[in-house]
């Protein structure tokens, strides 16, 4: 069969699955468990709306807890274990991470991830910030803002692609055609310089790819926020004669510190996840290692399910505080 | 702000300036890319993207045709041709026959061959070659000139990179095998998080905000944690890797953002509605299918937007759950990956292919970026 009836037979199965899934079982309830009639109608009632909305959760819930709280735990026992030829699991403690301590491709991928986690979200909130302020009453700001926005839409890998053409180079004799270099070259650079090669710099130069991409997602956030600032706060200060820099930084900025963190740290996640960018732009050769990729290489090229694993859960380690932060403040939003 | 933009003209300037150069800065690399994909091999190697849009001078080596093909004519013998092809359009400015004088001539004028014989070269290519004897030898003369070329495009490159029936070129297949995985991935999702969005906005049981918070907490794990359980897990029940395993696992990977923004959007919608319903003896069900989901088409959008864009643009699930080891369902990013290694020199393939897969998410997002937006606001965690 055709992949493409496949998925078109995936789209009728799952969805008139789940519309029967929960058609069904809401009728079940009601006709069948507890009708609403004869002498225990009240109690009936009462028992079906306490057990419907578990009706209502459970496709979710279960994928929930099987795609994505399961493997955090599976990952912590995988972490902790070895897999034995012929197959099979053996306990090893903390192994695995000492064994992964001593390489220096993890510190190296730990130092990288560091720069990444300062520099990434630093900048995307910064020009994210500046462009909303910049285009906030300009007529074509709008357009403007559009634009800035597209590599959202754009995915890791295109960006890769359109990046590695701005940083290609040439030998000195011919042409550039890496626009980087060309600029380079006619800004008076000596040689033509192979920008992802340059150890330590290269790294910078792939957080490029990342900030042009995330700064659209900065800049909506932020863009909202500063028009959600009332008036009367800005209107005052103009009137004490505050100098429009004043009014950015006294006034506006403090204003929205909580979306500024909360783009920030939203930006945090994105970046402790990025793969496909240093997969696809230098495969972490030339000292671009990062953790995400480090743990491809180790799960799916060095087939070492433990050290992978290991590695996967410090991810997940430098996840945690943001996660605990979010859920504090999902709470106190709640109540 | 209009304090800022309205009393100091040159402030404004300054602004109006400042956007402009951001703007650029954030487009000129994607133009770059979709440029290149327009031009041939040649000339993407022979000169910057950003040139193409202008004549250019280039220096080329061209050959005459050769001595056979000559003509005589009264006692000379003629060799008569353009040094261009075709569809070529050129105007020369200097021209030589020599490697170390490429510029020794300007057009029109005559050279002495050093096997014997004259020619001349004219500014538009075309040439004469005239000799008391016959010429000999097997091939032409070489001639070395700079020429300037008007701008020239070709959609040659797409044509060989959606239809090439080679296989190693086509993207033809990965295209619509990112299809086959989008689809399902994107529509799947909708249906079971809108129930269990409802239920977490608007049914009373306990233990409702734990599981908000808890949906809120599985927003930001990192999926790099599920592959390999969940790749062990497809292998026990069957499943392997294939579609079924990506759409799966899809789905749950986009649950929790789901379950959030469609809760957030559902839980503001006004109480009265609802309560009128009950009162009117309309059950939870009736109540989701007729009132909730139709009101709630913006929430869905936004998820739908960004749950496509997310499957289109994704490589790792792809990698770890789709692609076996026949590489026969291969989606595009993972195709261009591998132009990316194979053929890292080959920028009019990789070009072209990337413009094929960004293509259809550019189309979405501005068709939909109204929505694209309204997601994101509700969709960070305030």
């Amino acid at each position: 069969m055709s992949p493409a009836l496949q998925g078109l037979l995936t789209i009728a199965i799952g969805v008139s699955g789940c519309v029967g899934y929960f058609y069904l079982s809401n009728q079940f309830l009601d006709k069948v468990l507890f009708p609403p009639r004869g002498p225990n109608a009240g109690r009936n009632i009462n028992r079906a709306n306490m057990i419907r909305p578990w009706l209502f959760l459970f496709p979710a819930l279960a994928a929930l807890g099987l795609y994505l709280a399961y493997p955090v735990v599976e990952t912590l026992r995988l972490s902790l274990t070895e897999r034995v030829p012929g197959g099979g699991y053996r306990w090893v403690g903390l192994d695995n991470y000492t064994q992964m301590a001593a390489e220096p491709k993890f510190w190296e991928a730990m130092r990288n991830n560091m720069f990444w986690l300062i520099v990434v979200p630093a900048m995307s909130t910064a020009f994210g910030l500046l462009v909303a302020q910049l285009t906030d009453r300009i007529r074509w700001g709008n357009f403007a803002k559009s634009l800035i926005f597209m590599p959202m839409a754009i995915s890791f890998v295109g960006a890769s692609v359109i990046w590695k053409l701005v940083y290609d180079s040439r030998p000195a004799e011919q042409d550039q055609i890496g626009i980087l270099n060309a600029l380079y070259i006619f800004f008076g650079g000596a040689e033509p310089q192979t920008w992802l090669t340059v150890p330590f710099w290269n790294s910078f130069f792939l957080m490029i790819v990342l900030i042009w991409i995330q700064t659209g997602f900065a800049m909506v956030i932020l863009s909202a926020a500063l028009r959600g600032i009332p008036e009367e706060t800005i209107e005052a200060a103009i009137l004490d004669g505050a100098n429009p820099f004043q009014i950015f930084f006294r006034i506006k900025v403090p204003q929205i510190k909580t979306t500024i963190l909360v783009v920030w740290t939203t930006i945090t996640i994105t970046v402790l996840k990025v793969f496909d960018i240093v997969f696809a732009m230098t495969n972490g050769q030339w000292e671009t290692q990062v953790l995400a990729n480090y743990m491809y290489d180790k799960l799916f090229r060095g087939d070492d399910w433990g050290v992978g694993s290991a590695s996967a859960m410090v991810i997940m380690l430098l996840v945690t505080p943001i996660l605990i932060w979010n859920v504090r403040n999902a709470r106190k939003e709640m109540e | 702000m209009s304090d800022i933009a309205g009393t100091k003209p040159a402030l404004r300037w300054v602004v109006q300036a400042s956007v402009v150069l951001l703007v650029a800065l954030w487009v000129i690399p994607t133009v770059g890319l979709l440029v290149s994909s327009f031009r041939t091999a040649d000339q993407i190697s022979g000169s910057g993207w950003w040139r193409s849009m202008f004549p250019s001078e280039q220096n080329l080596t061209l050959r005459s045709a050769a001595p056979e093909t000559q003509v005589q004519q009264g006692d000379l013998y003629v060799i008569e041709g353009t040094l261009f092809d075709d569809d070529q359009q050129a105007a020369i400015s200097r021209w030589g026959i020599s490697a170390r004088e490429v510029d020794a001539y300007a057009p029109g004028e005559t050279a002495e061959l050093r096997r014997g014989g004259t020619i001349t070269v004219d500014a538009d290519g075309t040439y004469r070659m005239e000799n008391a004897e016959e010429f000999s030898g097997n091939r032409g003369v070489r001639v070395f000139v700079t020429a300037t070329q008007s701008p020239e495009f070709t959609l040659d490159n797409y044509r060989k990179v959606l239809f090439s029936s080679s296989g190693d070129d086509s993207m033809g297949r990965a295209f619509f095998s990112t299809l086959t995985v989008t689809i399902p991935a994107t529509i799947i999702p909708i249906l079971v998080a809108a129930f269990a969005a409802y239920a977490l906005a608007w049914m009373e049981f306990p233990g409702r905000a734990l599981l908000i918070a808890a949906v809120v907490g599985l927003l930001v794990v990192p999926l790099q944690l599920a592959l390999i359980p969940l790749l062990k897990f497809h292998l026990n029940i069957g499943i392997g890797k294939g579609y079924l395993g990506v759409w799966l696992a899809h789905t749950g990977f986009g649950m929790p953002l789901a379950i959030y923004l469609l809760r957030n959007y559902m839980a503001g919608l006004p109480r009265d509605l609802i309560e009128n319903a009950r009162v009117d003896g309309a059950t939870e069900f009736q109540i989701f299918t007729k009132l909730i989901l139709p009101l709630s088409f913006p929430a869905l959008a936004s998820f739908a937007i960004f749950q496509f864009l997310w499957t289109w643009n994704d490589l790792l699930v792809a990698k770890v759950f789709l692609i076996d080891a026949t590489g026969q369902t291969t989606v595009m990013t993972n195709r261009i990956v591998e132009l990316l290694g194979t053929r890292g020199g080959n920028w009019e393939i990789l070009a072209t292919a990337a413009f094929v897969s960004i293509a259809v998410p550019l189309v979405v997002f501005f068709a939909m970026q109204k929505y694209l937006v309204r997601g994101l606001l509700a969709g960070s965690v305030k």
